[in-house]
């Protein structure tokens, strides 16, 4: 699992983060300002600072978040000017948008924020629907509006081109302040703000909802929220019925906000096309007497916190019932309380303003089991080399026309820790400070730079602050106590023994203070350098005043609002100099964890711990010496105690060792169905010690014993078939592969099914030798169940003359669960999963159920992956109820599955097998192909028909999706890249020998971006950081060949080459259009050696023809073969398909591994196909196999044709190599032997 | 842990030369030749010795033969220890082979136990298994066990089977990753200079703050008269001073699976 971020703020308004994979609290550098509150989800994090904005911190990320700008250039053809700007009076303008409605000329296109620029020019788009169009990009037609196409006719009185801009966000790891707007009713300051929503629309668009308190109680919902948009464009007022304190939005479709009064109220009827919501319920408070003053939300789970710091769960909470059915008192008091991604759930508590984690919430457990304390230190608390920017965050920030009012408030540790550590004169030299007082601004200005630039000593000693303030910041958590305080109760936890809170006359009084002279300002300040510091929690006016923001008048009136409690941090004794952070608010939405994380928060309390754990843990290399160090002992003592005795007689004989057990087999015979069979494993040594062993079948037939046999080492293939009915496998052979037929057995138990795979999968890797992890050359395959399979090829497999039939290959399986998976020769292989996330091998096996013996030691971990599940709802029309769920006889189920044939419903649809756990309710899925309606359904004149997304008169029966995510957890080689999500990957296929510095691996994200990855070597296969390469639109499809040839194909269909790429210039410069075969849209490309094939939707595969050195995008496409889903090309140029529909001797199956034969360099296309394993298989890539054919058969043969071997030799302008090919010369050498084969 | 198939497979196919010679007073047709045996260390002395019996039978009467024990250099072999530590416990300064002389008379009743069958070392071992599972899981695991699976590990032993007996033996040896360990650690102590049988006592993988304990930890602990005066490095090699044993399940894999729990 990837790490991501706990978000926090302490009480001076500091933020900091903690990573799930680190013990450090880290300080957010960038904040130039206190913050009130923030609200974090996994891409991003806002805050409300305490000048009263709201600032947006985007995450920094390898995948640029650009926006693209269109407008539409519009001519019409008259006979004087022929095409030209001048339109009839009544056609659109001549700059448009899309629908001709809107003037856009270029130059209204503005940035929308400073955070934003501009990547380039603007250009015409040269595509129409995939097909290229001309140079200038017009499109044409008869009229506005009409159907456009790339060809001038002679009808062609209009024509128009898309101009297209991209501008790019470049805040990022930063604080950005949303502009405030100039229009509209102007929000007065926000008190809290909520973001969450990312799932209720599908992933791709990014949509967030934020949602914001405004002071005098107003509620705010901020629009347009996108991942390209991410600062979202408007603020909307949503009306409430009372004053909001505070509110928060879960991950899906919860929204709750406290009133004043003490009150919750819900938020109902957000959706998908309403994620505002449509109308606010009210729920009474917990307890009769006590208001709530907070509220939490998650997926699922709504926790409050009432005045008097109790913390409540509510029961029955979900997305049909928001409101929930009661409330539970739990322990514990908090202050304020934060839900996470899944449910998790942080508080605050109010004893030691820790922030503390709830334990053991779980799916079936939402409220949990306990708290405990976070407990890490913050990177101030202990590195040194952070007092610099100590410095100057003082320097900058906290300076100005700030008091201390020393009569008052408490002591505070932490500013002991800081000042001590402020760097040089920091400290030391206030008595000399006074000169730069009265130049605060410039002074402050200037110290920043100086410590930032590292030259601390000198600027210090003359131009820095007086002292390292002590931020001071309203926090929350004193609004939570304003509300107290409005309601008369008091809610001190920690008793002040002095100087109670009367917040109206202190925030006046402060006010009063700040406007008195410097000089105050620094005796306060030597005071505090020479006494313990002591100082109040302050105040808005503060930070106001210092950016010279508004009248003094007006701040401090909004001070007076908001900053009106003095926060006393408690008596002086319990707060040490060591003492724990004092926490304000948490915000845990962009932080993944669940339940059975393990996390490294808790029980280290500062250095001391970790410097114990340092010198406790025993690394990775340690383990490894110490490991060689038994071993060597014990292969010393073996040798000691039995070299010189090895005549002697053994004690125990080998004998045969039968397994046996009781299964089903699905009978050969007709009717096939499950009998109950007997079934064995005799397991011998064979004369040279290898292992064999053969299977027994016995069963019955028509009353009489019979036994049904397989010679272990004619096992290709164990396929797990789990499903929540029976747990079965499949045994293949040569022969049942051709028949299309295999074994197929069923285990009474999973474990027993395990058990018996895990056995014969060590006994087939015996009889064949195979032990260890796949060699680098391997073949690598997935099923449509996301299992792994792995290949060793032998040199014959791709021997020209005579390969070895490929339904002979051995497969065995690697634990993990993938939906594409990538190698090359050099033993760089990646894998994506359902979830799109990347994964890269480490180079283990096994994992998954095989486990102790038949997996590798290290390398395993732990591989999630989430997918859906999807049934459909079934209705026809009927005159008097319109759509209803009422359907003919004859009709499909009203619930069923994809096909009608079964009938799925909610209730009992299970997940894939008993491994996969569901994680989601049933959700409509909008994203069906054909389009849907509002709600989700589509329309067709009958079962079974072509669904389109509108209703129409022929309209009869409708359907929709639902789907619903389910989530597996296993075990295999596999880590995870974060945190990019991918749909492809490509590596660049070379040969065994090639000594490429950086492997060239290309993906394509889930949203569509190519990328570019940097850093992949031998040693690190996982590769560094992401470059994004720009395209015009989402791309699906993407191949690397061995010279650094790059094809891809967009989500259009479009196909492109890219330009220039090479190991210097690994990102290329520029994409070509490639035309698609003639009506086909193209949906995956393969480029292996020289060869380029693609497959369209259709399920065509088709070859590129032309292709040379010196025009690499070639000329036309050649059919080759139909019922193709997927082609992977080879180093070698070979090719090898999924193919859908191949008939065996017994049954047909769909998604087979087939090579093509006959392919030689000078015959790229092969002739004819040679079928492999199948049944279920969805993926294949031979990339790895550079393994050429046995140099014996490649002389014999060009002994056998030695006119042809010269004839090859003489003509070497043919080779379809490029010149420039970094193959080694011993393949070039190998090419030109090849072309005397081929010749 | 049982995932280190190198270290496993070293230690199951661990072999002791041994040299079986009759004892001088018993009653022979003819002279008795010396046998010699390749003994494996995991397994029980009465287990592997048909050969040796069937051995010397051939040249004794049928009215001699008694109960068959082994003795070495005058001490009785306890049947029930495994070879290994019966060899590492008495003779592993000697030259190899071992020699064992074998007896047919006067059992010594109070040294030893009688072994009529195989089932009463099966019996023996099993009970071993149980209580190392105890131990390791509350016994949870071996419980969960059928029969058969029983009958595997035994017979996985008794035909000297590596993969028969671990593909059971590896869930003995499992637990949840999030536990880091074992709940206690199975473990005898015998020493050849002593008057206890073994030294046996609780001791958790981890300690009470999270640090994995080592294997000289546990000596320290629970027998610290076998710790050199100088480091715990040094430990390690001179192991063999003070035979460890694991109460079955790990069938005196001695040394090895205590380091590898370290490591983890």
């Amino acid at each position: 699992m990837p790490s991501s971020l706990l978000w926090a703020v302490d009480v001076y308004g500091r933020v900091y983060s903690l990573s799930t994979a680190c013990q450090l609290w880290e300080q957010c550098r960038d904040a130039h300002l206190e913050f009130k509150r923030v609200t974090s989800v996994q891409q991003c994090c806002w805050g409300i600072a305490c000048d009263h904005n709201i600032y947006l911190n985007v995450h920094a990320s390898d995948l640029p978040i650009r926006y693209q700008e269109e407008t539409f250039e519009n001519q019409r053809w008259n006979p004087v000017d022929g095409f030209s700007d001048r339109l009839l009076p009544s056609d659109r303008w001549q700059w448009s948008d899309v629908t001709g409605l809107d003037h856009q000329p270029l130059e209204s296109f503005q940035l929308p924020s400073e955070s934003w620029e501009w990547e380039g020019d603007w250009y015409a788009d040269e595509n129409i629907g995939g097909e290229p169009t001309d140079k200038t990009g017009w499109t044409y037609a008869i009229d506005f509006p009409a159907t456009y196409t790339k060809d001038k006719k002679w009808n062609s009185c209009v024509r128009r081109r898309r101009w297209i801009r991209y501008r790019r966000y470049k805040a990022r790891d930063t604080w950005a302040k949303i502009p405030s707007e100039e229009t509209g009713p102007l929000p007065d300051p926000f008190s809290d703000i909520s973001c969450g929503g990312w799932e209720v629309s599908e992933e791709p668009a990014g949509r967030l909802s934020l949602w914001a308190v405004s002071l005098q109680g107003k509620v705010w919902f901020r629009d347009g929220i996108r991942h390209d948009n991410p600062e979202g464009s408007v603020w909307e007022e949503v009306s409430i019925p009372g004053e909001v304190v505070q509110i928060s939005c879960g991950p899906v479709d919860l929204v709750w906000a406290v009133l004043w009064e003490g009150q919750l109220l819900v938020r109902e009827g957000i959706g998908r096309d309403c994620p505002k919501g449509s109308s606010w319920v009210v729920v009474d408070s917990p307890s009769p007497e006590v208001g709530a003053i907070h509220v939490a939300v998650g997926v699922n789970v709504v926790w409050a916190i009432t005045k008097d710091h109790k913390v409540w769960f509510r029961r029955g909470v979900n997305s049909h019932n928001p409101c929930g059915s009661g409330w539970i008192g739990m322990v514990g008091e908090m202050v304020m309380i934060n839900v996470g991604l899944n449910d998790q759930v942080w508080g605050i508590n109010c004893e030691d303003r820790a922030v503390y984690f709830r334990q053991g919430v779980t799916s079936s457990e939402l409220s949990g089991k306990a708290w405990k304390a976070v407990s890490v230190p913050r990177d101030s608390d202990r590195s040194h080399s952070s007092a610099s920017t100590n410095s100057m965050h003082s320097a900058g920030c906290f300076f100005g026309g700030e008091v201390r009012i020393q009569s008052q408030g408490s002591v505070l540790s932490d500013l002991d820790s800081d000042s001590e550590r402020a760097p040089g004169g920091g400290l030391l030299s206030d008595p000399e400070a006074p000169a730069a007082v009265a130049a605060v601004d410039a002074a402050a200005a200037a110290a920043a730079a100086a410590a930032a630039s590292g030259a601390v000593a000198t600027s210090n000693a003359d131009v820095d602050i007086p002292k390292p303030r002590i931020p001071k910041v309203t926090s929350d958590s004193f609004i939570s106590e304003l509300v107290s305080d409005r309601e008369g109760q008091v809610g001190r936890r920690d008793g002040p023994p002095s100087g109670p809170s009367i917040p109206e006359e202190e925030g006046a009084e402060r006010d009063e203070e700040s406007k008195e002279p410097p000089t105050l300002v620094l005796s306060a300040s030597q005071s505090v350098g020479l006494q313990d510091p002591q100082w109040s929690n302050v105040d808005l006016e503060e930070a106001q005043t210092h950016l010279a923001v508004g009248p003094p008048a007006e701040a401090a009136d909004t001070c007076s609002l908001s900053s009106v409690a003095t926060y006393h941090l408690g008596l002086e004794e319990l707060y040490g100099p060591d003492e724990h952070p004092l926490w304000a608010w948490v915000s845990g939405g962009g932080c993944s964890v669940d339940s059975h994380t393990q996390l490294n928060w808790f029980n280290s309390t500062g250095m001391a711990s970790s410097a114990q754990s340092m010198s406790l843990s025993i690394t990775p290399a340690q383990s490894a010496a110490w490991r060689k160090q038994i071993f060597e002992q014990l292969s010393e003592r073996s040798k000691r105690e039995m070299e010189n005795f090895r005549h002697y007689e053994q004690a125990i004989e080998q004998s045969v060792w039968v397994k046996k057990g009781a299964m089903q087999w699905w009978r050969d015979w007709k009717p096939p169905k499950w009998v109950d069979v007997r079934f064995a494993l005799e397991q011998f040594s064979g004369v040279e010690g290898n292992k064999d062993g053969i299977l027994f079948i016995y069963y019955t037939f028509n009353e009489e014993k019979k036994y049904l046999h397989a010679f272990v080492n004619e096992v290709t293939i164990l396929v797990p078939v789990l499903n929540d009915t029976k747990h079965t496998f499949a045994i293949y052979t040569a022969e049942r592969t051709k028949q299309r037929w295999p074994i197929r057995l069923a285990a009474p138990t999973e474990l027993e099914m395990h058990d018996w795979l895990a056995l014969l999968s060590v006994s087939c890797c015996d009889s064949r030798g195979i032990h260890g992890p796949p060699s680098k050359q391997a073949i690598w395959s997935l099923t449509c169940k996301g299992d792994i399979f792995v290949s060793e090829p032998t040199p014959e497999l791709e021997a020209s003359l005579y390969p070895t039939p490929c339904d002979q290959m051995f497969w065995r399986q690697v634990g993990g669960h993938l939906r594409i998976i990538e190698c090359n020769s050099l033993g760089v292989v990646w894998g994506v999963g359902y979830d799109h996330t990347a994964w890269v091998y480490t180079g283990g096996y096994g994992g998954g159920f095989f486990q102790g013996l038949a997996s590798s030691t290290d390398n395993i971990y732990t591989q999630t992956d989430v997918k859906s599940v999807y049934i459909y709802e079934n209705q026809r029309w009927n005159p008097v109820t319109g759509y209803a769920n009422k359907g003919l006889p004859t009709d499909r189920y009203m619930w069923s599955d994809a096909s009608g044939l079964h009938e799925c419903t909610k209730a009992n649809t299970k997940p894939p097998s008993p491994h996969w756990t569901w994680v989601s309710d049933w959700a409509i899925d909008y994203s069906v192909s054909g389009g849907t309606d509002r709600e989700g359904w589509q329309y067709a004149a009958d079962f079974p028909a072509s669904y389109h997304g509108h209703k129409t008169l022929k309209d009869f029966v409708r359907r929709r999706r639902w789907a619903r995510k389910c989530k597996l957890a296993t075990t295999g080689p596999w880590l995870e890249v974060p945190p990019i999500a991918l749909s492809d990957i490509t590596i660049l296929p070379c040969g065994a020998q090639s000594t490429h510095e950086q492997v060239p691996l290309w993906a394509i994200s889930n949203k569509g971006d190519v990328l570019c990855r940097l850093g992949v070597t031998t040693q690190t296969p996982a590769g560094t950081s992401w470059l994004h390469v720009g395209t015009d639109q989402p791309f699906k499809s993407i191949s690397i060949g061995t010279v650094h040839q790059v094809w891809a194909i967009a989500r259009d269909g479009s196909t492109f080459y890219r330009g220039s790429v090479s190991a210097q210039n690994p990102a290329g410069d520029c994409w070509y259009h490639i035309p698609p075969p003639a009506k086909q849209k193209l949906k995956q490309v393969s480029v292996g050696r020289t060869s380029v094939y693609t497959v369209d939707e259709n399920g065509n595969l088709w070859y590129r023809h032309g292709v040379t050195p010196s025009y690499p995008q070639g000329s036309t496409w050649e059919h080759i073969s139909n019922n193709v889903r997927k082609v992977s090309l080879g180093p070698l140029d070979q090719v090898w398909i999924i193919a859908d529909k191949v008939q065996g001797s017994h049954s047909l199956s769909c998604g087979t591994v087939c090579r093509r034969l006959g392919v030689q360099p000078m015959e790229p296309k092969g002739q004819s196909w040679d079928y492999g394993i199948g049944g279920g298989w969805d993926h294949i890539t031979v990339r790895a196999n550079s393994t050429e054919a046995p140099r014996i058969s490649m002389a014999a043969a060009a002994v056998a044709a030695p006119p042809h071997d010269g004839l090859a030799q003489q003509t070497p302008p043919r080779s379809p190599l490029p010149p420039r090919s970094p193959l080694p010369t011993r393949s070039q050498e190998t090419e030109i032997n090849g072309d005397a084969i081929g010749c | 842990m049982a995932d280190d198939k190198d270290v496993l497979r070293d230690v199951w196919f661990g072999r002791i030369p041994t040299c079986f010679t009759l004892y001088q007073d018993e009653v022979t047709e003819r002279e008795a030749e010396p046998f010699y045996l390749l003994l494996p260390r995991v397994s029980y002395l009465t287990l592997v010795t048909d050969k040796v019996k069937k051995h010397f039978l051939r040249i004794m009467k049928q009215e001699d033969v008694e109960e068959m024990w082994f003795e070495y250099e005058g001490l009785p072999l306890k049947w029930h220890y495994p070879i290994g530590v019966l060899f590492d416990l008495h003779a592993s300064n000697t030259a190899l082979p071992w020699s064992v002389t074998v007896h047919f008379k006067t059992f010594p009743e109070r040294d030893l136990l009688h072994c009529p069958t195989n089932s009463v070392i099966e019996a023996h071992f099993m009970s071993g298994i149980k209580e190392a599972d105890a131990l390791k899981h509350k016994g949870q695991v071996i419980n969960d066990m059928q029969k058969k699976d029983h009958k595997q590990l035994w017979m996985g032993l008794q035909n000297d089977k590596f993969d028969q007996f671990w593909a059971m033996n590896r869930k003995l040896m499992e637990y949840p990753t999030e536990e880091g360990g074992f709940r206690y650690i199975p473990f005898r102590i015998y020493q050849a200079m002593s008057d206890r049988p073994f030294i046996q006592r609780l001791f958790r993988p981890v300690s009470a703050d999270g640090v994995a304990h080592t294997l000289g930890d546990l000596l320290k602990e629970m027998c610290p008269s076998a710790i050199p005066q100088d480091d715990l490095r040094s430990l390690r090699k001179r192991a063999s001073s003070t035979v460890l044993r694991k109460t079955k399940g790990a069938l005196a894999l001695t040394i090895i699976q205590d380091k590898s729990k370290t490591v983890r």
